[in-house]
């Protein structure tokens, strides 16, 4: 071989990945320096300032928007969570059965159906029961929200049960172990990191999605994503680059914390 | 709960088979509950609201018609009953498809090249590489787009950076343009691109590649002739699952195209809203769907052939 001939080169590709990762990254990076602008420019930098999260921090709306978006993205994850770890233990681990391609199926829907299919879907049946019942709370999206956060939530607890040693759970029914105690103390121990990955994912997932809650939210229901969708069209201030960069970061963490979580499995 | 589907030791292989169905389904209930209320059972009532007739304010009467699923693609002039091709639908369909296409092109011309070389990086570096491209992936997808909106609308970074520096005395239009959603749909879903690509090229066996250049290959041939053809399910899978989204794209056409570009999914609902004809939004829904499906069946093929673990 001819010295110094490195086989993994392909000329170009490295500059054209920097440039791939420099793109990815440079419009989130001035989306968020311009959140510290002192100016009402989000183009021409005027110096640094605290003015438009203070600004952000006492919008009413946004203020009542943000608390929308937590209590649903909290209460949506821990619903799709809890539906979604026992799923995954009646479906993980078993020979196949009657009717397994039609629960996959379900299961996996949402994220197989293009989500406006789904939203409009969930626009008609939800006027239907408005109607019927005159309730309008927030029942409806906490419903369609936990609902395509199940995939979500299922697939790490799913992987995380695949991956586990089923010698332990012999071991414990060995000793006379109830069913209910080794699940307790063998199974759900291990099974735990996956728990919280999947209801981490769920609730990055509920907390950003626009399509669904825009169709389905009644009137005054805005949550932060419906709130900034909604001032895109008038004269923008970096009161909104206040707010991306403060959703931004919860997501970045979590799913950061996501990836080491899921990481420890190997 | 009491009786999870574990082994108990005691009772007939029919009991606990039994016990284990039951167990099972009871399990299983809470999620296909909620997912039968706020997804199948849903997306049924679409099917049936397609074959229904409009009601003046908004929502159906509940009388038979098939003029939905007609007039997806024609449409009958009002005053003379002449039949024509429903052009500004057929046009939005064009534009969808186009733009879907040239979205997959783009991210594939960036993303090949950015997943060779994540994979040929040292292996305990390649899982920081990918949290890379999966951070933004994860982020908010209305403000990754409103990010890309500050950059190319006519007071925004580029054309203000461009103007100062006297390249141009006018900003130039890129936003609402179908410029625009390409960009903006290019950024969004390019990891999408990246990632079934990186799983196949992670299991490339650079040996072939070394036997290839022993035998006096030139780059492009090793790439073309070795590299290419080993990746392809994953190339064909990325392909997919960039085109799938961008088709029934609605945030992205909305906020960068500006109700001029509109795609298939802001043509649905403004049927749903302006237009008032849920029955026909229903119908250009299911058929966005049935798009939808056709491409994930080749998906489902590409990944297949290189084998479950890839999915």
């Amino acid at each position: 071989m001819r010295k110094g001939f490195d086989v993994r080169r392909q000329p170009g590709f490295t500059a054209i990945a920097m440039g791939c990762f420099i793109l990815l990254y440079l419009p989130i990076i001035l989306l968020v320096a311009y959140s510290f602008n002192a100016g009402e420019s989000i183009a021409i930098w005027e110096g640094f300032s605290w003015r438009w999260y203070a600004s952000a921090w006492e919008n009413e709306q946004v203020k009542d928007a943000t608390i929308r978006s937590l209590i649903l993205a909290a209460s949506s994850s821990a619903v799709a969570t809890t539906a979604a770890v026992l799923a995954a233990l009646a479906t993980t681990r078993s020979k196949p059965w009657r009717g397994q391609t039609v629960v996959f199926a379900m299961v996996n829907q949402p994220l197989m159906v293009p989500e406006i299919v789904t939203a409009v879907s969930l626009l008609i049946v939800f006027a239907v029961v408005k109607s019927f019942t005159g309730y309008t709370g927030l029942g409806y999206l906490i419903l369609a929200h936990s609902a395509f956060c199940i995939p979500f939530a299922y697939m790490p607890v799913r992987a995380r049960l695949q991956g586990m040693d089923l010698s332990l759970e012999q071991a414990g029914s060995d000793l006379y172990g109830t069913p209910l105690q080794v699940f307790r103390h063998i199974t759900l121990p291990q099974l735990w990191p996956g728990i919280l990955a999947g209801a981490m994912l769920a609730f990055v997932i509920s907390l950003d999605d626009v399509v669904i809650t825009e169709f389905v939210k009644s009137a005054g229901q805005d949550t932060l994503p419906t709130y900034m969708l909604g001032q895109l069209r008038r004269v923008v201030t970096p009161e909104i680059n206040a707010i991306s960069t403060a959703l931004l970061a919860i997501s970045v963490i979590m799913v950061t914390a996501f990836f080491f979580i899921n990481k420890t499995r190997k | 709960m009491s009786d999870m589907a574990l082994s108990d030791p005691a009772p007939s292989p029919e009991t606990r088979a039994r016990r284990e169905r039951r167990s099972r389904w009871l399990l299983l209930t809470p999620a296909l509950v909620i997912l039968s209320l706020a997804a199948s059972g849903p997306l049924l009532v679409v099917v049936i609201y397609s074959f229904l007739t409009p009601g003046d304010y908004g929502g159906v009467e509940w009388q038979f018609s098939l003029d939905p699923w007609f007039n997806v693609v024609a449409e009958r002039d009002f005053f003379t009953e002449e039949l024509k091709l429903a052009d500004a639908h057929l046009l939005v369909f064009w534009r969808s498809i186009k733009l879907s296409l040239m979205t997959a092109i783009l991210c594939l011309i960036v993303g090949f090249p950015t997943a060779y070389f994540i994979a040929t990086r040292p292996a305990h570096r390649r899982d920081m590489w990918m949290l890379l491209i999966m951070i933004p992936f994860w982020t908010n997808l209305l403000i990754r787009t409103f990010a890309i909106m500050e950059l190319i609308r006519n007071q925004g970074t580029i054309n203000t950076l461009l103007m100062a520096s006297g390249v141009i005395d006018e900003p130039i239009q890129m936003l609402y343009t179908e410029f625009s959603v390409l960009v903006g749909m290019t950024y969004v879903y390019l990891p999408l691109m990246i990632l079934p690509i990186y799983a196949s090229m992670e299991r490339l066996d650079f040996n072939l590649v070394e036997a290839g250049y022993d035998l006096y290959a030139t780059r492009l041939q090793v790439l073309r002739r070795i590299i290419f053809p080993l990746v392809k399910p994953g190339v064909v899978a990325g392909s997919i699952l960039v085109f799938v989204p961008c088709l029934g794209a609605y945030v992205t056409p909305r906020v960068l195209g500006g109700g001029k570009q509109l795609m298939l999914g802001n043509l649905i609902e403004l049927q749903f809203g302006q237009l008032r004809n849920w029955p026909l939004g229903a119908a250009l829904a299911l058929t966005l769907l049935a798009v939808v499906m056709v491409a994930l069946v080749f998906y489902v093929r590409a990944i297949g052939r290189e084998g479950e673990h890839n999915a």
